[in-house]
């Protein structure tokens, strides 16, 4: 084979790798959330469909393939249909620039599982979680129903609000990996656990953390779905596959910001105990630590669901602005000057 | 390879598959449309009006304001690429663009375009 035709197959096997984990991950994700909320609240949940009523997701896809499609008369039809692929697509490209756990030798060649290690990483990041907007905008718009235009639009304010705070805290983390790509970052806290960036960076870590929570809109930030208002918001008027379009879309958004958390903040696939032996056995075991981490945080959010209220708009609105963009500013600047009176950190 | 080919490549499945998604649902799902069910949901009752109305202009200031502190947001982003070989002067001059950034802050938050 050819290099470039060498280079294009082993792209598309990531890409069928990747959109298949993330896909999966969906599937396994709402199985899972329902399961643990409903034992957080004393029900047992989905339990008949397979053992632990693992096979539900399945189930589901299948009712929701052959339901009924309804669209109102009165939405505006093209835009309506756009909207899910619009959010799906977008979903799925901001994980192109993503590693999933440590490089590795296989095949004679280091492979890593990442579409695309390009230099700007995380600005790519920023640039393509800002067109996630669009998905719901147009399905708040199109709908012509005024509780998916009053979700749409909260929505929409509220991405934008907290994507500056998210935006602000990966300021500190370029200056201090000099470098916009996230294996870079990763490589910066090598070692152990005090290298982290969750340490080093901690008011970052917390800004990123609220300002992710509310860029996916999980509780305690899910206004847009604020069912006691708003019925269900922006995808009020969807079904049948349409409306899982939309509820994929939010989970691999999920799903995204638990790997950036883990990567950024956590180490990624870095173990934190200095020592401890690269792989065993051929198996590289950063697979197992960078797997944990996610897989911890991806629960936090369910827990937090099961925890916490819903705050008000306004309450929201005034904590992203008065707040965390404050905060994550302030501490931008005090780095950087942290960073000139000790000489810069470790090369 | 170019390195953004895969992402390109991504980007083409990406879209592809959620039309597959829509078109397969579509071809299975057995539609029994009547009126009622095509109308706009209003919680049960009869829709009043389009949702064509006017809406709070707060949405319009936030985005406003969401623009202008975005692109100040990509200005510090080169500089803290290159914030080390800069060193005091990068410092110096950041501070400059911090300070002039943080009064246009304030004069916002005191005019109450961040109150909701």
């Amino acid at each position: 084979m050819t290099p470039l035709a060498e280079e294009l197959l082993v792209t598309f096997v990531k890409i069928v790798i990747v959109v298949g984990a993330l896909l999966g991950g969906f599937s396994v994700m709402t199985w899972v959330e329902r399961r643990s909320l409903a034992f957080m609240q004393y029900r047992l949940g989905p339990n008949r469909t397979g053992p632990f009523g693992i096979l539900q997701p399945i189930a589901d896809g299948i009712k929701l393939f052959f339901k009924e499609e309804v669209m109102p008369v009165a939405a505006n039809k093209w835009t309506f249909l756009a909207a899910p692929v619009v959010a799906v697509a977008t979903a799925l490209l901001a994980t192109a620039v993503i590693p999933y756990g440590p490089p590795f030798e296989a095949f004679g060649r280091t492979l890593q599982i990442q579409i695309a290690d390009i230099e700007v990483g995380l600005l790519f990041i920023f640039a393509v979680t800002a067109l996630g907007v669009y998905g719901v905008v147009l399905a708040g718009w199109a709908a012509n129903n005024k509780y998916s235009l009053l979700g749409g639009l909260r929505s929409s304010a509220q991405m934008f609000s907290y994507e500056l705070a998210l935006g602000f805290s990966w300021v500190t983390l370029i200056l201090a990996a000099r470098s916009f790509r996230i294996n870079d970052i990763v490589d910066t806290q090598a070692g152990g656990f005090w290298h982290w960036n969750v340490v080093v960076h901690f008011p970052a870590f917390i800004v990123y953390f609220l300002a992710a929570t509310a860029e996916v809109a999980r509780i305690p930030f899910d206004l847009p779905e604020g069912e006691s208002e708003i019925v269900a918001g922006f995808h009020t008027e969807y079904a049948s596959m349409r409306f899982a379009l939309i509820q994929m879309a939010e989970y691999i958004n999920m799903i995204t910001v638990t790997v950036l958390l883990a990567n950024l903040f956590f180490g990624g696939w870095h173990s934190g105990v200095p020592g401890m032996p690269e792989s065993l056995g051929g198996f590289p075991l950063g697979f197992v630590w960078w797997g944990l981490k996610v897989a911890f945080f991806l629960f936090v959010f369910i827990w937090l669901r099961g925890t916490l209220p819903r705050f008000r708009y306004d309450q929201l609105m005034q904590f992203g602005w008065k707040v965390l963009i404050p905060v994550a500013a302030v501490w931008v600047m005090t780095f950087a000057v942290l960073w000139v009176v000790v000489g810069g950190g470790p090369r | 390879m170019p390195s953004y080919l895969p992402i390109v490549i991504l980007g083409a499945i990406a879209l592809g598959f959620g039309v597959f998604v829509l078109a397969a649902s579509h071809i299975i799902g057995r539609p029994r449309p009547d009126a009622r069910k095509l109308s706009t949901y209003e919680c049960g009752m009869p829709p009043v009006g389009t949702a064509r109305e006017r809406f709070p202009i707060k949405f319009y200031l936030v985005c406003m304001l969401f623009i202008l502190f975005d692109v100040e947001t990509a200005f510090f982003y080169p500089w803290a690429l290159v914030m080390d070989t800069l060193g005091i002067y990068g410092l110096m001059a950041m501070g400059t663009f911090f300070l002039v950034l943080a009064v246009g802050f304030v004069y916002e938050w005191k005019v109450g375009a961040m109150d909701w």
